[in-house]
C-alpha cells in the first residue's frame, strides 16, 4: 500500500476515535447532573409524577450505554433529541426538537465564520511572510510588539470599539446584526460586516505571529543558509526554499486559529446579537437546557477535530520527505 | 557579561542567593522598554487591587446616585445601571477579577505541573493514561467545554474556578511533561534513583528546579489566557455573578451606553486588555532571557 495513503488512513482512524471519545465525554455530561435536577428544571411545584415523566422523556430510566447509543444513533440521523425548554409543558405542549433550533443558526454561523476566515487567513499569511522576510527590521519589530499587544485584547473590547466608531459615531454599519430566513445576500453582508471584522482582527494577530515563527525557525536551517550563500534573493529564498517546508506548520497555525475563530464566534455573536449557534449555546447554558448545549458542543468539537485532522493531513501530504521515499 | 558567559557561570558556581540576586538586577537594568512598561503596569494593578477599600471613593455595591449619571465632579466616571459609582467598581473590580484569575491559574498550575512531572518521572501506564485523558480534553475547544460544564454545575465562583483550572491544567501538563522528559534521562536523576530517593523527592528536588524557567513563563501565559477566559464568561453572564464588581460583567451591564457614544463600557474592557498586555510583555522578556542561555 502507498505509505502516504496508509498514514492518512491511520490519521483518519485516530480522528474518528477522538470524535467517539469526545462524544462520550459530552454525552456523560448529563450523567453528572445532580439528583434534584429534574425538579430544578420543572420548578418547585412539580409533582413526583411529572418528575418521573420528565426523567422518562430524557431517558434517565434506561442504562447509560443504551442511552449513549440512542443519542449517537440519533445524531447520525440529524436528530439531537428535544430541548428542555419544552419540558415545562409536559402533557400538553408540543416538543421542540433541538435539530430544528440549530439548523438555521448553524447556517448563519457558517456564513459569518467563512467570511471572517476567507479574509483573515490570506491576510495573516501575507503579513507573517513579510515580517519573516524583513526580520528584525523596523516593520518586523513594529508588527511584533503591536500584535503582542493586540492578542491581549478581549474579543468584546475590539467588538465594542468597532461598534463605537463604525456604527455609532459614523453610522456606516448597523450595530445589531439582525438577519432572518429571507434576508438577501446584501442584507447578510451588511449585517455580518462588523462581527466578521471583529473576528478577523481577533484571529489575525495570532495567525500572523505563528506564521512568522514557523518561517523564522525554518530560516535558521542549514539548507536555507546554503541557498543564501549561493546568492538566492530573499523572495526566492522564502517562496521557493522555505515555504514548501513551512506548509505543515502553517496549516497547523491555520487550524489552531480556526479554533480561535470558534471561541470568537461565541462572544462576537453575543455582542452583536447575531442569530448563530454561539448565541444559542450561551442562552442554553444560562437556562441549563442541556440537550441544546450538548448538541452545540458536539458541533463545535467536531469542527475543531476536523480542522486539526485536515491540518495533519495537509502536513503529511506536503512533506517532501514522505513524497519521495527511498 | 554575555548570555553564554552567564550560562557557564550558572553551571560552574553553585548559584547562591546573592549571586542570583545580582544576576536578576543585571537583567533588570538591561530590560527593554516593553518589559519596563509591563512591570509598571503589573505593579500598579497590584497596588490598586491590594488597597481597593482605601482608594475607592464609594463602596463596591453602594447605590450613590442616579442611573447612568454622566462623568463629573462627584462621580469621576459616572454611575452604572443601578446608580453605583463606576470608579469605585472599577477599583474593586481589579481586586475581584485578578484574584479569581490568579486563584484559578494557581490551581491549574499545581494540578498540571504536578501531574506532568509525575507522568514524566514515573512513565509507563500512568503516563499513557494521563496523556490520553489530556488529549481528549484538549480535543474540545476550551471555552466550549467550559460552557458545557457550567451548564451542568451551574454558575458559581467555585465551579467557575475549578472548571477553568482543570481545563487549563491540560496545557500546563503538556508543557511540564515535555520539558521534564528531557531532564529525567540525565545522569543526576539516574543517580538519585539508584540512591533510592522516592518519586516525590525526584520530582520536586531533582527535576522541578531544572525546568522552572519555562514553567514560570508558561504560568504567565496561562494567567493571561485564564484572565481573558473568565472575563469572556463574565461578559456572557456566566462567570462572576452580580453584585460582585468584575470587569467582564461591567462591560455587559453598561454596554447600552455605547449606543450613545459614551465610552464608559470600554473602560473595564480596556483595563482587562492593559493588564494582559503588561503580563505578556514581561513573559516575552523573560522568555527572551531564558532562551538566550540556549543560543
Amino acid at each position: 500500500m502507498n505509505p502516504i495513503l496508509k498514514i492518512i488512513l491511520q490519521r483518519l482512524g485516530l480522528g474518528l476515535l477522538t470524535l467517539v471519545a469526545v462524544s462520550a465525554v459530552i454525552f456523560s455530561a448529563i450523567q453528572m447532573l445532580p439528583g434534584d435536577f429534574a425538579s430544578a428544571i420543572l420548578g418547585q411545584s412539580a409533582t413526583p409524577e411529572t418528575v418521573k415523566a420528565f426523567q422518562h422523556q430524557i431517558g434517565l430510566d434506561k442504562p447509560a450505554l443504551e442511552r449513549y447509543w440512542d443519542w449517537i444513533d440519533g445524531v447520525a440521523h440529524g436528530d439531537f433529541g428535544y430541548s428542555f425548554s419544552s419540558a415545562g409543558s409536559l402533557g400538553g405542549g408540543h416538543d421542540r426538537p433541538v435539530a430544528g433550533l440549530i439548523a438555521p443558526r448553524l447556517k448563519n454561523t457558517l456564513i459569518l465564520a467563512s467570511i471572517a476566515a476567507s479574509v483573515a487567513v490570506p491576510l495573516a499569511l501575507i503579513i507573517g511572510i513579510l515580517a519573516a522576510l524583513y526580520r528584525d527590521s523596523f516593520f518586523d519589530r513594529f508588527i511584533n510588539s503591536f500584535s503582542l499587544a493586540w492578542i491581549s485584547f478581549p474579543e468584546f473590547f475590539i467588538a465594542y470599539i468597532l461598534m463605537l466608531f463604525l456604527s455609532v459615531k459614523y453610522q456606516l454599519l448597523p450595530s445589531l446584526a439582525s438577519v432572518s430566513e429571507d434576508s438577501g445576500i446584501g442584507d447578510y453582508l451588511r449585517a455580518c460586516a462588523l462581527p466578521a471584522m471583529t473576528l478577523v482582527l481577533v484571529t489575525l494577530a495570532h495567525m500572523m505571529r505563528m506564521t512568522r515563527t514557523a518561517l523564522v525557525n525554518l530560516m535558521s536551517t542549514p539548507y536555507i543558509e546554503m541557498a543564501r550563500l549561493k546568492g538566492a534573493s530573499r523572495w526566492r529564498l522564502i517562496c521557493l526554499h522555505a515555504l514548501p517546508n513551512a506548509w505543515a506548520p502553517i496549516a497547523n497555525v491555520i487550524a489552531l486559529n480556526l479554533a480561535y475563530l470558534i471561541v470568537g464566534v461565541v462572544i462576537v455573536e453575543n455582542v452583536f446579537v447575531y442569530p448563530g449557534i454561539g448565541q444559542l449555546m450561551v442562552s442554553a447554558v444560562a437556562s441549563r437546557d442541556i440537550p441544546v448545549v450538548q448538541a452545540c458542543a458536539l458541533i463545535f468539537a467536531a469542527t475543531y477535530i476536523l480542522f486539526n485532522l485536515t491540518a495533519d493531513i495537509v502536513g503529511i501530504v506536503t512533506n517532501p520527505k514522505l513524497l519521495h521515499r527511498r | 557579561m554575555t548570555a553564554q558567559e552567564d550560562a557557564v557561570l550558572m553551571q560552574k558556581t553553585p548559584s547562591s542567593a546573592a549571586n542570583r540576586r545580582r544576576r536578576f538586577w543585571r537583567h533588570l537594568s538591561k530590560a527593554p522598554i516593553s518589559a519596563w512598561i509591563g512591570i509598571v503596569i503589573v505593579l500598579a494593578y497590584m497596588f490598586v487591587a491590594l488597597f481597593a477599600p482605601w482608594i475607592a471613593p464609594h463602596g463596591e455595591t453602594e447605590v450613590v446616585g442616579g442611573q447612568y449619571d454622566p462623568w463629573g465632579e462627584q462621580f469621576l466616571l459616572g454611575t452604572d445601571q443601578l446608580g453605583r459609582d463606576m470608579l469605585s467598581r472599577m477599583i474593586y473590580g481589579a481586586r475581584n477579577t485578578i484574584s479569581v484569575a490568579l486563584m484559578t491559574t494557581s490551581i491549574a498550575f499545581i494540578i498540571g505541573t504536578g501531574l506532568g512531572l509525575l507522568a514524566a518521572t514515573v512513565g509507563g501506564w500512568i503516563d499513557q493514561l494521563l496523556s490520553r485523558i489530556v488529549d481528549v480534553i484538549m480535543a474540545i475547544p476550551q471555552l466550549i467545554f467550559a460552557l458545557l460544564l457550567l451548564s451542568i454545575f451551574g454558575t458559581s465562583i467555585i465551579s467557575l474556578v475549578l472548571i477553568i483550572a482543570v481545563l487549563d491544567s491540560t496545557r500546563l501538563f503538556r508543557v511540564s511533561r515535555s520539558v521534564a522528559l528531557n531532564v529525567t534521562v540525565l545522569d543526576f536523576v539516574e543517580a538519585a534513583r539508584l540512591q533510592g530517593e522516592g518519586t516525590l523527592w525526584i520530582m520536586t528536588r531533582e527535576i522541578l528546579p531544572n525546568i522552572l524557567a519555562p514553567i514560570i513563563a508558561e504560568f504567565g501565559m496561562r494567567f493571561c489566557f485564564v484572565f481573558l477566559t473568565i472575563a469572556a464568561l463574565s461578559f456572557l453572564g456566566l462567570g462572576i455573578q452580580p453584585p460582585t464588581a468584575d470587569w467582564g460583567s461591567m462591560v455587559r451591564e453598561n454596554a447600552t451606553l455605547i449606543n450613545y457614544s459614551d465610552i464608559t463600557p470600554l473602560l473595564p474592557a480596556g483595563a482587562i486588555a492593559l493588564l494582559t498586555i503588561g503580563v505578556n510583555f514581561i513573559v516575552d522578556w523573560f522568555l527572551h532571557i531564558t532562551s538566550g542561555l540556549k543560543e
